[in-house]
C-alpha cells in the first residue's frame, strides 16, 4: 500500500498492465527516458525497455493512426496526447477509424486502445495548455470517455480503461495531479467504467460534476452543509456513455442539480445532463436545473484563467438561486 | 537499370566556428561590417533578454517561457533576411526574428505572462502571432504564399519549424502545396537536434531533414545554423528567388538548443551534459564576435558599452511588462466576435457582476 498522487497512480496503472500483460505498451512523446512532462510514465521505459514504452517522433496523427493499427493485431496499446490541447490531429484517428472500427467491421476488427491526455486549467500553463474540451469527444458514438478525480479512481479506472475491448479516452485533470495524496494498493483491482462515483451522501441538492472541478464542489458541499443544507456530490467519471440513473436517482431524493464543470457551457457534457434531467426527471424537479461551467470564450491565457474557471462562489451562487426556490 | 532522379542536399557554411571565412565564396555581407555589427548586437540582445526571462520565470514574475539560447544567429539571420512586408510564421521562440522585425520584448513578456495582449505585438501587422500547435504555421504561411500569388504581390512568408516538427504531417503537407503552386515561401527547419527530450536521430533515420523538402519537389539545402553569415546569405537567396517567382527552398539551419525546451523542461534528465559543453564550442555569438574583432571592426569598449545598453533596455522592457495595466476581465469575451453575441453578453455582465462584488469584500 503507497499514499500516493493522483500522477502516481497512473504510473501504478500503466507498471501493473506492462507487467501483467505483454500485448500492452505506452506510447508517446516524451514518454521514455523524460517519463512523460508531467512524469505519468516515471521509471517505466528504465524498468520495462524501450519496445514496451515507445519515444516517438513528433506527429500526433502519425501516434493515433498507429495506435489504431496496433490495436487492431492483438496490442493494447496506451498512448500519450501530451496535452489536450494538441490531441486535433489525433481527431480523424479517433473519430473516423478507433471508434467505428468495430461497427463498421461487424466486430471482426476492435480497437481495444487508450489514448491518455491531461487536460484543464488552473497551471498556468502557455496557450493551448489548458483547455476542457471533454464534449467534443463524448459526442463522438463508439468511444468511451473516462476522466478520474482522485488517486484511487485514477488507479482503477484506467486499468479498467486499458483491459476494455473498446477504445477509452482517458482525460487526466492535471491541475489535481498532486493536490493530494490518497492510499493506493497496488492489487490489479479495477474500478467500473460507465458508471457515476457518489462522493458524498446528501438529502437537499445534487451537485453532479467531474474532473478537477470534484475539489471546488467538494469544498461547495462543506459550505453548505455547516449551513445546513445537505448537498449529494456525484463524481460521474465515465461521461461517454453516460450513468444518467445514479444522476436522476439522486435527484429524485433532493429534488434540486447543480451541475459543474471547468468546460465552456454550449452543447457540453453538462448540457447533455441537464436534457437528461428534462427528459426523464423533470416530475423530481423542486426547481430549475443549474450549470456552473466555464463561459463561452477561448481558453485566456493565465492571467484570466481564474476568472474563466468556475469557483466555489460561483457554484454557491448558483446553489443559493435555487434554494430559495422551493 | 536506369536512375530517373537524383539528388544532393549541399551543406553552406561561410564562416568556422573559429570565426575565419571559410570556402571560396565569400557572401556579400561578410563585407558589409556595419549590417554585420548591427545584428551582432540584435543577437546580444537577445540573449540578455533571454537570460532576464528565465529568471523572471524562476522567481515566479513569468510563467513558462520558451527559451532562444543558441539559436541567435538563425533567429537574427533570418529576420534580418527578409522584408518587412514578408510575413512571418513563427513557431514560439525564434524572439531573434521578431526583434529584426519591431517585436518589442515588453509584448514577448506580456505573452509568456499570460496576457493575450502580447500576440497584438508592434512590428508588421500582418506577421503571424506565435504558434504553439507544432507545425500549423507551415501551412497557414503556404496559404498565405498563395494569397500573394494570386494577389500578384512581390511578398514572400517563411514559417521556421524545429527538428521534431518536421516529423508532422502538416510541414510535409505545406510543402507539397509550396511545390504543386510554385508558391513564393521558405521553410526554415530550425533544427536544434532535441524535442523536448527526443533527440534529432529518434525523428527519422534520414541523413538530412532537408531531404524531406526534396521528396515534396523542393530545392533543399543544410546551412551552419549558427553561422550568422550562412543564414543571413542563404535565407536572402531563398526569398529573392521566391519573390522573383522561382518557387519555395527548405533550409534545414544546424543549430543546438542551449538550455531547457522551456523552463517547464529539466534536460538534464535525458541529455547528458557533456554534449552541451561540447555544442557550446560552436555557439554563434562568440564566433561573429571573432570575426568582427579579427576585422578590427569591435573592441572590449564597444562589447561593454554594448552589455550597458542591453542591460537598460532589457530593464526597460521588464518595468514595462510590469506596469502592464491590468486585464479586466472582459477581455476574455470582447475579442471572440466582431460583434459580441447576445449570450455571450449574458456571460459577460455575469463575470462583471462577480468583479464588482469582488471589490466589495
Amino acid at each position: 500500500m503507497a499514499n500516493i498522487t493522483m500522477v502516481e497512480a497512473v504510473s501504478l496503472a500503466l507498471a501493473h498492465e506492462l507487467e501483467h500483460d505483454n500485448d500492452v505498451v505506452v506510447l508517446g512523446e516524451d514518454v521514455g527516458i523524460n517519463g512523460g512532462v508531467f512524469r505519468a510514465t516515471s521509471g517505466l521505459a528504465q524498468k520495462f525497455g524501450e519496445d514496451r514504452v515507445i519515444d516517438t517522433p513528433l506527429a500526433e496523427a502519425m501516434i493515433a493512426g498507429m495506435t489504431v493499427g496496433m490495436a487492431t493485431q492483438g496490442m493494447k496499446p496506451v498512448a500519450e496526447a501530451q496535452f489536450m490541447g494538441f490531441i486535433f490531429p489525433m481527431f480523424e484517428h479517433i473519430v473516423c477509424h478507433a471508434a467505428r472500427m468495430r461497427n463498421r467491421t461487424r466486430g471482426r476488427l476492435t480497437c481495444p486502445l487508450v489514448i491518455r491526455a491531461p487536460f484543464g486549467g488552473g497551471i498556468h500553463a502557455p496557450e493551448h495548455h489548458s483547455e476542457s474540451i471533454e464534449s467534443m469527444f463524448a459526442h463522438t458514438p463508439g468511444l468511451r470517455v473516462v476522466i478520474p478525480s482522485s488517486p484511487s479512481r485514477a488507479y482503477g479506472l484506467l486499468l479498467a480503461a486499458i483491459r476494455d475491448p473498446d477504445p477509452v479516452l482517458f482525460l487526466e485533470p492535471k491541475r489535481i495531479y498532486r493536490l493530494n495524496k490518497e492510499e493506493v494498493i497496488d492489487d490489479g483491482e479495477e474500478l467500473p467504467l460507465d458508471m457515476c462515483f457518489e462522493l458524498r451522501e446528501g438529502t437537499d441538492i445534487t451537485l453532479v460534476t467531474w474532473g478537477s472541478m470534484v475539489k471546488e464542489t467538494l469544498e461547495a458541499a462543506n459550505i453548505l452543509e455547516a449551513k445546513g443544507i445537505s448537498a449529494e456530490v456525484i463524481d460521474v467519471a465515465t461521461i461517454s456513455p453516460l450513468d444518467m440513473e445514479t444522476i436522476l436517482e439522486s435527484v429524485k431524493k433532493t429534488g434540486r442539480c447543480v451541475i459543474i464543470q471547468e468546460a465552456a457551457k454550449h452543447c457540453s457534457v453538462g448540457s447533455e445532463i441537464a436534457a437528461g434531467l428534462a427528459e426523464k426527471g423533470l416530475y423530481s424537479l423542486l426547481a430549475p436545473v443549474q450549470r456552473v461551467s466555464g463561459y463561452d470564450v477561448i481558453m485566456p491565457l493565465f492571467k484570466l484563467e481564474k476568472k474563466y474557471m468556475p469557483s466555489v462562489a460561483r457554484i454557491m451562487n448558483a446553489v443559493n438561486k435555487i434554494m430559495e426556490v422551493s | 537499370m536506369t536512375t530517373v532522379a537524383s539528388f544532393n542536399v549541399e551543406y553552406k557554411q561561410y564562416l568556422s566556428p573559429a570565426g575565419g571565412l571559410v570556402g571560396d565564396q565569400v557572401p556579400e555581407i561578410a563585407n558589409d561590417f556595419e549590417q554585420i555589427k548591427s545584428l551582432y548586437e540584435t543577437m546580444v540582445m537577445t540573449r540578455v533578454f533571454d537570460a532576464k526571462a528565465i529568471s523572471l520565470q524562476r522567481t515566479g514574475k513569468l510563467g513558462t517561457y520558451a527559451s532562444s539560447l543558441g539559436h541567435e544567429a538563425v533567429h537574427v539571420g533570418i529576420g534580418s533576411a527578409m522584408n518587412y512586408e514578408d510575413v512571418f510564421a513563427p513557431s514560439y521562440r525564434e524572439y531573434g526574428v521578431q526583434l529584426v522585425r519591431g517585436v518589442k520584448m515588453s509584448e514577448i513578456l506580456l505573452y509568456w505572462g499570460g496576457d493575450e495582449r502580447g500576440s497584438n505585438f508592434s512590428g508588421p501587422q500582418h506577421d503571424f502571432a506565435w504558434c504553439v500547435p507544432i507545425a500549423t504555421q507551415n501551412t497557414h504561411a503556404a496559404g498565405a504564399a498563395l494569397a500573394f500569388k494570386l494577389k500578384k504581390e512581390a511578398r514572400c512568408t517563411l514559417s521556421v519549424i524545429g527538428d521534431g516538427g518536421s516529423s508532422k504531417g502538416d510541414f510535409l503537407e505545406a510543402i507539397n502545396a509550396a511545390s504543386a503552386f510554385k508558391l513564393p515561401m521558405v521553410f526554415v527547419i530550425i533544427n536544434n537536434g532535441w524535442a523536448i527530450s527526443v533527440p534529432r536521430t529518434k525523428q527519422s533515420s534520414g541523413q538530412t531533414l532537408a531531404q524531406k523538402g526534396i521528396a515534396g519537389g523542393l530545392p533543399s539545402i543544410q546551412v551552419d545554423g549558427n553561422d550568422l553569415l550562412a543564414v543571413h546569405h542563404e535565407v536572402k537567396q531563398a526569398l529573392t528567388k521566391a519573390r522573383n517567382g522561382g518557387g519555395a527552398t527548405v533550409i534545414e539551419a544546424i543549430t543546438y538548443r542551449l538550455g531547457d525546451h522551456t523552463t517547464a523542461d529539466d534536460a538534464s534528465r535525458y541529455r547528458p551534459d557533456e554534449e552541451v559543453e561540447n555544442a557550446k564550442r560552436f555557439e554563434p555569438i562568440l564566433r561573429i564576435r571573432q570575426y568582427l574583432m579579427d576585422n578590427n571592426q569591435w573592441s572590449v569598449q564597444q562589447e561593454n558599452k554594448l552589455m550597458d545598453n542591453c542591460a537598460l533596455k532589457v530593464e526597460q522592457a521588464v518595468k514595462e511588462y510590469q506596469g502592464a495595466s491590468k486585464l479586466p476581465v472582459t477581455d476574455m469575451f470582447d475579442y471572440m466576435y466582431a460583434e459580441l453575441p447576445h449570450d455571450l453578453a449574458e456571460q459577460r455582465a455575469f463575470a462583471l457582476s462577480l468583479e464588482d462584488k469582488e471589490g466589495e469584500q
